[in-house]
């Protein structure tokens, strides 16, 4: 960490008395030597390979800055983690829980936001002043749930869409020319299954594009439900049957969806991460023909975030991990597309000039986005309606 | 009174005796030859003198040995040799190991090897105590065998057919070294055989149990 | 010996042995009834319902899920037992048959995830078949559109399971055959005019497949409750019931559990309906056999040995899964149709090693403590029979095949949440204890062999030499029993290595181990990763029968008595 940083760090504090007297008697310092030799259970989804490389990589940092064992625990579902919390404390583990820190959003967070099982730190993490809760309103407000200190957001996610070059040149740019030109190129494009987060998102676009009043999504998904999905499904029904496998079988995770795009099964996929494309032509998990794009009205967009269950083993240690997430260093690696590629939560223009400086001159090439590119970002729908969504398409589809 | 002595020794399984109970005195020194057909339980008889009858098996009736008796005994303290048809040489011990199995604890390493060195030589095979009894000859492992028994210090030795898988000239050859030897150190010998061209000192005969006849 | 205090002290090895399986069984039978009606006080359901079969039945595609497992389940053990049956009718006796004896104990070592995901390499439509074909020989230039995994109908999961469970019936049918008088009856049947295949057919395998009854109970039960198998090859939308199950059983939703118990309740019924489906076979079949043995003669040789084909053929496929993992955890970039990787490369190797070595070490440890526990209860059971007769033996010998007769979800589920209430769960002795369910069974089997094969009059012999019962075990039996007890070390580390749901459950999710990074990869992850993932699985049985192998050769190199 560079002096001016510590410097400026020492100054927020002293700007924000309210936020640092709200820690423990001791401030940050006391957290950071009570996390000390603690061993922290970050329960996160295990299904993509760089991720997992990248907490391996957050697990030395934190164990070099402040002598924490950082275990991932890979999840198939993060809904696994949430249901140890839950059934944990049911069974009365108050205290010395298993799941220190969960990688999560939406329903999940609701979940246990609502059970009220949460850890409230994350506005009281020196580095959360570094985060744009005003550019980036996702980091603050996740799928319109105020998120109030709840969890601390650590990447920024995008929904693109990731063309192979040649045979896809003018990428249809919205939902009704999806349909066309899945009708002229049929079984090459799918979605991942709607139980993964990347297939309920891309109903959800859908959704966004089709329904007939938008101001719906931003509530609890009640009687209003069916009218505004009604557009999607007669779409969706046209649609399913020119997928991949004629629409029967889906694939698990984006991940999946990646390997099919490299094996020519499918000429479309799906990402969450507008650096996916450069990050994944790096690894030589994609070809260098492919291109990204985002749909003309502009995609959905959210933040990742990290919860703390009360029950955690480990919180304070958990907290110096999330604090850690938060840092330049941190997520100037994240935005790295040869690491990551995930786009950062925090305000650029809080940083000093050497700490942004980590941020620039990534390698891009035609695979990926142009920074301008990328459109607006459409907001998250209240995570009511995707959890019906979900269960509304496995009832079609199982039909 | 010196000596085996068996009392009304019988062994029975599932309630029914396979054989008569039989009374018998081995004095020191001297052999005794139970003859019977196979399957009527000589085996079962050795068994329950040296306290290994297989756990499906009774026994009833008394044993002792010089005058001190067996019953109840664990195998291991009952100072009993015995020997089978075949020379059930441990085959993961070499020759030397298999001699010195036996040996009473506490002896110097020193001494331990004299006597297996001296047992090898009065089975006349000196220099074999590294060899893999695998590679030995009938003749030779069986003599090993009787050397084993020996070198435990027995103060009986049974016999169950050891010379059933000799062939004919070295099978007397055997019978007289086994005999020799257990002479010489006055130990009761009590020889189980079908065949009464090996019989050697006082034979009985093991009578069946009454209506245990079919089976025997 | 008939004194209370000998009689328990006879008993107790083998009632530790029971309790180790039965008690976990019992328990996890309770843990899915109790809430299958709607009883779990951990999540305030006190009151017995039925409401949570209201919600199974009302499970899109419930039904479809388990008239799948039914049929898949019925399927794979038929077809795997008809290429046990028609290739040991065809080549027993022959010199090939004792290679593809050789052949089949490495397929059997494997565990089922790592073999599903070589299958998933090789028989995907962009798999090594196709790219090996492509373009020359069939055209394409890209994948064709044909789900040849994960298809609705199963038949991807069907390969699986007959893949992995061909080798295992085989070996069993082997040891049959050392116990029945096959060489004899072959040649009676034989002289009486039957041309060979027929022969052993209608005269051996009677016979035969009485002894390997149970074993094929076990297949058919394993595989109608396969959850890793049927995750990776088999339907997503429905999955067959007992993916379905965990879905449930790992939902957010507690109160999903409810529905989840009665889903577990469910799928011991589809065992027990598939076990009677196959008992009515069974009739049928001896019927029929009977009509087709008295009948004409020669009839049929020809297509016995034409299906005679059909176990090598799955051995061969077998093998070449094993080369796809192999080739993928080394190969750089690999488009379609490409017959081979760009280049090979290490580095994946390399930078999966730090994040596989905590995988690895749990997998290793779970293997050894629920291993090392088999054994020496195993050990205990056997020498307490050795030593004061059967006592409890036999009832124990029948209880150890009970959890191999039960979907493991049936019971599995129930023990997660006995566990959960001990507050035991989540831990490497809690997946320890839920692996020694499984590993105990064929540990003791393996080794109950062994010990009656173990000529009794040698510890007698030693006893008479003035050996105390210690020494004998110690010097005598224990050596003896060297290579039998590294064998039944390396079985009970391969059924550990295997096991998936018993880790992900009584683990809780949090103990990571190889098979369940493999499993949770094999949804769509860097083919390459899950390649070194998969080769690393199945390395350690591999090595461990390797070493149960080699180690007693070079220990005994010099005891010719020995190496037989």
């Amino acid at each position: 960490m560079t002096a001016p940083a510590l410097g400026r760090r020492a100054l927020a504090a002293l700007v924000l008395p309210p936020l640092a007297a709200r820690a423990e008697g001791d401030g940050w310092a006391g957290t950071l030597s009570r996390a000390r030799g603690r061993t922290v259970a970050w329960h996160a989804w295990g299904g993509d390979e760089r991720t997992n490389t990248f907490i391996a990589w957050v697990g030395q940092q934190v164990a070099a800055r402040h002598g924490i064992t950082l275990r991932h625990v890979r999840l198939r579902d993060t809904a696994e983690a949430v249901q140890r919390v839950l059934a944990e404390v049911s069974a009365g583990r108050r205290e010395g829980g298993a799941v220190d820190m969960i990688w999560l959003n939406g329903p999940n967070f609701l979940a246990l936001k609502q059970a009220g099982l949460l850890r409230r730190f994350a506005d009281r993490l020196p580095n959360f002043a570094l985060v744009d809760t005003v550019g980036k309103p996702a980091t603050v407000t996740d799928f319109t749930v105020p998120v109030e200190g709840y969890a601390a957001p650590w990447r920024m996610a995008r929904l693109v869409f990731i063309a192979e070059g040649r045979r896809v040149p003018d990428p249809p740019r919205d939902m009704p020319a999806l349909l066309s030109w899945a009708g002229r190129n049929r079984g090459r494009f799918t979605h991942p299954h709607v139980r993964n987060f990347l297939g309920a998102t891309f109903l959800k676009q859908a959704l966004f594009e089709l329904a007939p009043d938008r101001s719906v999504l931003a509530r609890p998904a009640d009687a209003a439900f069916d009218a505004a999905v009604a557009p999607l499904w007669s779409w969706y029904d046209a649609l399913r049957p020119l997928l991949w496998r004629q629409g029967r079988v889906f694939p698990e995770s984006g991940p999946a969806m990646r390997n099919l795009l490299n094996d020519g099964e499918i000429d479309i996929m799906l990402s969450f991460n507008p650096g996916e494309a450069t990050a994944s032509v790096t690894a030589g998990l994609l070809p260098a023909s492919v291109r990204s794009f985002v749909p003309a009205i502009g995609s959905i967009g959210n933040a990742s975030f990290v919860a703390i269950p009360l029950n955690a083993s480990a919180p304070e240690a958990a907290e110096a991990v999330a604090n850690f997430l938060l840092s330049p260093e941190a997520q100037a690696r994240a935005e790295d597309p040869r690491h990551l590629g995930a786009p950062t939560v925090l305000d650029l223009s809080r940083l000093s000039p050497a700490e942004r400086a980590l941020f620039e001159a990534w390698p891009r090439g035609p695979e990926a986005l142009a920074p301008d590119a990328l459109g607006p970002a459409l907001p998250e729908p209240h995570p009511s309606w995707m959890t019906r969504l979900t269960e509304a398409w496995e009832r079609r589809v199982a039909a | 009174m010196s000596g085996l002595l068996l009392d009304a020794l019988s062994v029975s399984v599932g309630g029914r005796r396979l054989f008569a109970p039989l009374s018998l005195h081995v004095p020191r020194g001297e052999v005794a030859t139970l003859m019977g057909p196979s399957g009527c339980g000589k085996s079962s008889l050795l068994a329950a003198i040296c306290g290994t009858l297989d756990p499906a098996l009774s026994a009833a009736g008394r044993v002792s040995l010089d005058g001190r008796p067996l019953d109840g005994l664990p195998p291991e303290r009952r100072r009993i040799g015995i020997l089978f048809q075949d020379d059930l040489l441990f085959p993961h011990l070499s020759v030397g190991a298999n001699l010195a199995f036996g040996l009473p604890p506490g002896l110097k390493r020193a001494e331990r090897r004299a006597r297996v060195e001296a047992a090898l030589r009065d089975a006349e095979l000196p220099g074999f105590a590294e060899r893999d009894p695998a590679t030995l000859s009938g003749g030779q492992r069986a003599r090993v065998a009787l050397m084993r028994a020996l070198l435990a210090e027995p103060r009986a030795l049974l016999l169950d057919e050891p010379f059933g898988r000799l062939d004919a000239p070295l099978r007397a050859r055997f019978r007289a070294f086994v005999l020799g030897h257990a002479a010489a150190r006055g130990l009761p010998v009590l020889l189980v055989t079908h065949d009464p061209a090996e019989a050697a000192g006082r034979v009985v005969r093991l009578a069946p149990e009454a209506e245990a006849d079919a089976a025997c | 010996m008939g004194t209370p205090r000998r009689r328990l002290s006879a008993a107790l090895p083998a009632l530790a042995a029971a309790g180790a399986i039965a008690l976990p069984v019992l328990g996890g039978l309770v843990g899915t009834l109790l809430p299958a009606f709607g009883v779990l006080p951990a999540i305030g359901a006190e009151a017995p319902s039925l409401e949570q079969w209201r919600r199974l039945f009302a499970e899109p595609g419930i039904g479809r899920a388990a008239l799948l497992s039914l049929s898949t389940g019925l399927a794979a053990t038929a077809l795997s037992l008809l290429s046990v049956a028609l290739f040991c009718a065809a080549a027993h006796g022959s010199r090939g048959f004792a290679r593809v004896q050789a052949l089949a104990l490495p397929v059997l070592a494997t565990p089922h995830a790592a073999l599903a995901i070589g299958l998933l390499f090789l028989i995907a439509p962009s798999g090594l078949l196709l790219r090996l074909l492509s373009p020359w020989a069939t055209g394409f230039d890209l994948p064709p559109d044909i789900a040849t995994v994960n298809d609705g109908l199963g038949l991807a999961l069907l390969l699986g399971l007959v893949v992995k469970e061909t080798p295992y019936l085989l070996l069993m049918t082997l040891a049959a055959l050392n116990q029945v008088p096959a060489a004899q009856l072959l040649a009676v049947a034989t002289s009486l005019g039957q041309p060979r295949p027929v022969a052993w057919l209608k005269a051996v395998f009677p016979l035969v497949y009485r002894q390997i009854r149970l074993p094929v109970f076990a297949v058919l039960a394993y595989s109608v409750g396969t959850v890793d198998v049927a995750l990776i090859l088999g339907p997503s939308a429905p999955p067959t019931l007992a993916p379905l199950l965990l879905r449930w059983a790992t939902s957010p939703d507690l109160s999903l559990l409810l529905p989840a118990s009665a889903g577990a309740l469910l799928l011991l019924g589809v065992a027990l309906a598939a076990a009677g489906v196959w008992i009515a076979g069974e009739r049928a079949a001896a019927t029929v056999g009977r009509a087709w043995a008295a009948g004409g003669r020669g009839i049929g040789a020809a297509a016995i040995r034409a299906g005679a084909a059909l176990l090598p053929l799955s051995l061969l496929l077998a093998y070449c899964a094993l080369a796809a993992v192999a080739l993928w955890s080394v190969a750089g970039p690999w488009r379609f149709p490409d017959a081979l990787p760009e280049r090979l490369q290490g580095g994946t190797w390399a930078a999966q090693a730090p994040a596989l070595a905590g995988p690895a070490v749990n997998s290793l440890v779970v293997a050894l403590v629920a291993t090392g526990i088999a054994l020496v209860l195993a050990v205990a059971a056997l020498e307490a029979r050795a030593r004061h007769g059967p006592a409890a033996l036999p009832w124990l010998l029948r209880l150890s095949a009970l959890p191999l007769l039960l979907p493991q979800a049936g019971f599995l589920l129930g023990l997660q949440a006995a566990l959960l209430a001990l507050g035991l769960e989540g831990g490497v002795a809690a997946v320890a204890l839920a692996h020694l369910v499984f590993v105990m069974p064929y540990v003791l089997l393996s080794l109950s062999d062994a010990y009656a094969a173990l000529d009794p009059r040698l510890p007698r012999v030693a006893a008479c030499l003035g050996a105390s019962p210690a020494r004998v075990f110690l010097a005598v039996k224990l050596p003896l029993l060297l290579r039998p007890l590294l064998v039944a070390a390396a079985v009970g580390i391969a059924v550990s290595i295997a096991q998936y749901l018993p880790t992900l459950l009584a683990g809780g999710g949090r103990l990571a181990t190889l098979t369940t990074e493999a499993v949770t990869l094999a949804a769509g992850g860097d083919r390459r990763v899950l390649g070194v993932v998969a080769v690393a699985q199945a390395a350690i049985p591999l090595l461990a029968f390797a070493a149960a192998l080699l180690l007693p050769a070079a220990v005994w190199r010099r005891r010719a008595g020995l190496r037989a």
